[in-house]
């Protein structure tokens, strides 16, 4: 396919390994947080840690939006989808996210729950249109990138006022969790994690831009490169990061210049606003209830929100005990190093978030990331 | 979740939609977060939705620089 295959040149990443090897300075080691699950997702798959020099380490972020959507909201969603009239629009990603009781939206659709797998936020609409004696749920979750889609349908179901339509809004904000990352403090028995740059997020610069990260750069000093999702994109960009460490600078810089514009895309910025606010906190699984770090839907829109018309009150449910998800997610851990990973939890019989989305740390450690485990030489690495 | 793809515009549609083909396969998308957009643009699709067109000149810029780091670093 056009613009992906040529960023996928096995010659060409060789090329650039034996780059960032001649280029890295012996006796220092480099750490980069890549935020993005979508970065976790290409690293694991094309074996990018093994082009990379042992002194190199990739943490992998918490840029998953099911691995930090918390339990309690996926609780709120099937409650909703057990209501009598309410058909529950979900994007596939969210089906099986295991939830409190052993339950998951696919199990409430196999005990007779209208839960629907849709591709875009316009089916839903399309499905409020086509059967007005059902209420429509759309349960909305994802980063910058995700949004607009879901302001997209707002609109329409606004200027067709559409009475069964309302949006269970679960949005939020990249650089408010990337923030939170470098603030937080470590847990009893954690060692501060030493993030020295972040492989900056794709798609949601494509909406956000690129002027977000630079408290990263000028108040953290840590240099952020926003980076496209293949291969070739991932290693230029971890090239561009050992640069600015080496030569001590603190920048945001943009490898992904064929897709992301310094200042996003102001139409869906536009259009965010109009139809969302910020809430005052947030819980995310694994980094706890942030402040500001989440949409909802804006007053003049209540109609439209789910959270309004079926009073949902969201209560907080734990996490698995034995599950490590909330430390990966936080870089302090890795799959390898939960007890359940690849006995009790796999991508069949996922135990938490982390193993169900193809982009969590634990599902793209299990399909590809696990062999390496198996050669001494580079255990854990 | 933010995995989003490149696909070439065929055709444009009423409605801010287009005719879109990703490798032979057919799809109708949203153009409505673009503010143009033509038949034989690249854009990357997310959720149903164009987020942005995908500029030729910039891709072909980013190759040439792999090319040079490649042709620069040491032979591995």
């Amino acid at each position: 396919m056009k613009f992906v295959d040529e960023y996928r040149d096995g010659a060409l990443a060789r090329g650039i390994a034996a780059a960032i090897a001649a280029e890295v300075e012996p006796d220092r080691t480099y750490a980069f947080m890549e935020f993005c699950g979508g970065h976790t997702h290409a690293i694991s798959r094309y074996g990018i840690e093994d082009l990379l020099p042992p002194s190199l380490r990739l943490i992998h972020g918490p840029g998953c939006p099911v691995c930090v959507l918390p339990v309690g909201r996926i609780d709120d969603a099937i409650r909703l989808a057990r209501l009598p009239n309410v058909t529950l629009c979900t994007y596939a990603d969210l089906m099986r996210v295991p939830a409190s009781h052993g339950g998951s939206l696919l199990k409430t659709k196999a005990a007779g729950g209208d839960v629907r797998m849709i591709y875009s936020p316009l089916d839903a609409v399309r499905i409020a249109e086509a059967e007005p004696d059902r209420q429509v749920v759309f349960l909305a979750i994802g980063f910058e990138t995700t949004t607009p889609p879901t302001a997209i349908a707002l609109r329409l179901a606004v200027s067709k006022q559409l009475a069964n339509f309302t949006v269970f809004c679960n949005h939020v904000l990249t650089p408010v969790a990337m923030r939170a990352i470098l603030d937080a403090a470590p847990l009893p028995g954690e060692q501060p994690i030493a993030i020295e740059g972040f492989v900056g997020p794709a798609h949601v610069s494509t909406i956000i831009g690129t002027g977000p990260y630079r408290i990263f750069a000028e108040t953290y000093r840590k240099p952020v490169v926003i980076a496209g999702f293949e291969p070739l994109d991932v290693m230029q960009a971890i090239l561009m990061l050992v640069r600015q460490v080496n030569e001590q600078r603190a920048e945001v810089e943009n490898q992904y210049i064929r897709v992301v514009r310094p200042p996003g895309n102001v139409i869906a910025q536009d259009l965010c606003a109009e139809y969302f606010e910020v809430r005052d906190s947030f819980e995310w699984r694994g980094l706890g209830s942030l402040p500001a770090s989440a949409l909802k839907l804006r007053d003049a829109y209540a109609t439209f929100d789910a959270e309004q018309r079926f009073d949902v009150t969201t209560v907080h449910a734990d996490d698995n005990p034995a599950c490590e998800c909330g430390p990966i997610l936080r870089g302090q851990k890795k799959p390898a190093d939960c007890k359940l990973f690849g006995t009790v939890c796999t991508p069949e019989t996922p135990m938490g978030a982390c193993m169900v989305s193809s982009e969590g740390a634990c599902a793209a450690h299990w399909t590809y990331g696990r062999f390496r485990d198996r050669q001494p030489e580079r255990r854990r690495a | 979740m933010c995995l989003a793809i490149s696909a070439l515009v065929t055709e444009l549609l009423p409605d801010q939609m287009a005719r879109i083909s990703l490798d032979g396969v057919v799809m109708t998308v949203s153009v409505a977060l673009l503010e143009e957009v033509s038949p034989g643009d690249y854009v990357i699709i997310h959720v149903g939705h164009a987020l942005s067109r995908i500029d030729a000149e910039e891709a072909a810029r980013t190759l040439a620089m792999l090319a040079e780091i490649r042709a620069l670093a040491p032979v591995p």
